[in-house]
């Protein structure tokens, strides 16, 4: 499907990231739902590495 | 060894859901409390010496020496605390556990609870009711002169009503209160009436002369958190046993002095790791703020590290009544906690979550790595000793205890050649 095709259609929306996107296309009445996704750790690289020594243990 | 870390979850979550929980009687703390002596004060959290003690709990201790008869007045109680004369320790070094304060003395009748599965106790004084009590630092005369009437008139009837009555499957009695709108924390309506409706006709039997008997069923009748003090010892006889599973991830204790919050973790053993206890946010009694809260204290969280309490909020929703926040709020907390818990209740079921188990088994890894810290309801103690409750709330503990109890495990690992 091109990209315009998808334009022409109602469009559903998962945001993932930004709250601020989602928050915009609310104001602008399109159907989203926004995904609360926060990187592993909180982004905390060295919890995040120690996570990684224990995964598949 | 693959899979060692989830073979030996696995473990752990066998051993707290297969636990059975049995009231089997009463005991005075010296005779039945491992390691009790006359001048042992035990206490809620973990560590603390009296110097960094909180308000509440130095009030508590106050009235526990009072009411011991080491003391005669709060100024010689307080030079006695000091003088290194009294030890102090963990009540979760003692297999017991004490709500707010915590503070259990020798001449203190408690509650015996077995987990019939593995075949260890758990105690826990009996709960005074609201109001100026021990367990939120009030040490006036009249706290002092409840304690003896529950030690010279309460206990002897519920401990013969016990003996008659026989063992109480408390297991049963949460399952039943979880689907009366309980979660055994903080909301205990169901489980005290339930608890009364069975030992009611106990009571009547004992030797106690009809107005003792009246006075112990107006005084069971009044308290609703009557049960906590039997739900935490509960979680304990149930938690205790995972704390020895070697490999495991799970938290088997979470608890507060009033100063510091603590956490133990199965394969850290008998390690706490600790951080700074929190203000609660939640609602306050008339006349009192924030500025007037302790921060956060008790064992009583120990029922949310068995599973119910504040993660089973969902099936309680007129909690919030107590707590603050919304129906929706006490369904969100509940739903949030499966993202940091293993499994689910076999037995703790909730109607508003379609019967959904209670999240069960708290993983360090996954509260580190998604960010979602657990939730406890709780009691909000004033800062000042001897004034008592000023509110009840939500909180969460520190951070850090996870994140240095997650360091500490891999420095395990790597200590035993575990890691790649």
């Amino acid at each position: 499907m091109s990209v315009n095709e998808l334009f022409k259609k109602e469009l559903k929306v998962i945001n993932m990231g930004l709250e601020s996107f989602y928050e915009e296309l609310r104001s602008q009445d399109v159907e989203t739902i926004h995904v609360d996704w926060k990187p592993a750790a909180g982004g905390d690289k060295k919890m995040a590495s120690l996570l990684g020594r224990l995964k598949g243990l | 060894m693959a899979n060692f870390i989830e073979t030996a979850n696995k473990k752990a979550l066998e051993i707290m859901q297969n636990a059975q929980p049995t009231l089997v009687g009463m005991g005075v703390a010296k005779d039945v409390v491992p390691g009790m002596h006359k001048k042992l004060i035990m206490h809620a959290g973990p560590p603390i010496t009296w110097d960094k003690m909180s308000g509440p709990l130095r009030g508590a201790v106050i009235g526990g020496l009072i009411y011991e008869g080491l003391a005669t007045t709060p100024e010689e109680a307080e030079k006695l605390a000091a003088s290194g004369e009294i030890e102090f320790d963990p009540c979760h070094h003692h297999q017991a556990v004490g709500p707010m304060a915590g503070v259990v003395t020798a001449s203190m009748p408690v509650f015996i609870v077995e987990n019939k599965t593995q075949g260890n106790f758990a105690y826990c004084t009996m709960n005074e009711g609201l109001g100026n009590v021990l367990r939120f630092g009030a040490y006036g005369d009249d706290v002092i002169k409840h304690l003896k009437w529950m030690e010279k008139t309460l206990y002897p009837v519920m401990k013969q009503a016990l003996e008659i009555y026989g063992p109480i499957d408390l297991k049963t009695m949460i399952a039943q209160a979880a689907q009366m709108g309980d979660e055994v924390h903080n909301r205990n309506k169901a489980a005290t009436s339930l608890f009364i409706r069975e030992i009611a006709s106990s009571i009547v039997k004992t030797d106690a002369s009809k107005e003792d008997q009246v006075a112990v069923f107006d005084f069971l009748n009044s308290n609703d958190h009557f049960f906590l003090n039997l739900s935490m010892p509960a979680s304990k006889s149930a938690m205790d046993p995972v704390g020895k599973v070697k490999h495991s991830t799970i938290v088997y204790t979470m608890a507060r002095n009033g100063t510091e919050f603590g956490i133990r973790v199965a394969a850290l053993g008998d390690r706490w790791f600790t951080g700074p206890a929190a203000i609660i946010d939640g609602l306050y009694f008339p006349g009192y703020s924030t500025d007037d809260a302790n921060p956060d204290i008790g064992d009583s969280c120990i029922t949310e590290t068995y599973g119910i309490g504040g993660f089973a909020m969902a099936t309680a929703p007129a909690i919030v009544q107590f707590v603050g926040g919304t129906p929706q709020d006490a369904v969100n907390y509940t739903t949030s906690m499966y993202e940091i818990t293993l499994e689910e209740s076999t037995i703790y079921k909730m109607p508003p979550m379609n019967f959904r188990g209670t999240p069960t088994g708290i993983d360090i890894r996954l509260v580190v790595e998604t960010q979602i810290l657990p939730v406890i309801n709780t009691g909000i103690a004033s800062k000042h000793a001897g004034v008592g409750q000023v509110g009840a709330g939500i909180v969460n503990p520190p951070m850090n205890c996870f994140t240095d109890a997650l360091e500490a495990y891999v420095e395990l690992l790597e200590s035993e050649g575990m890691l790649g």
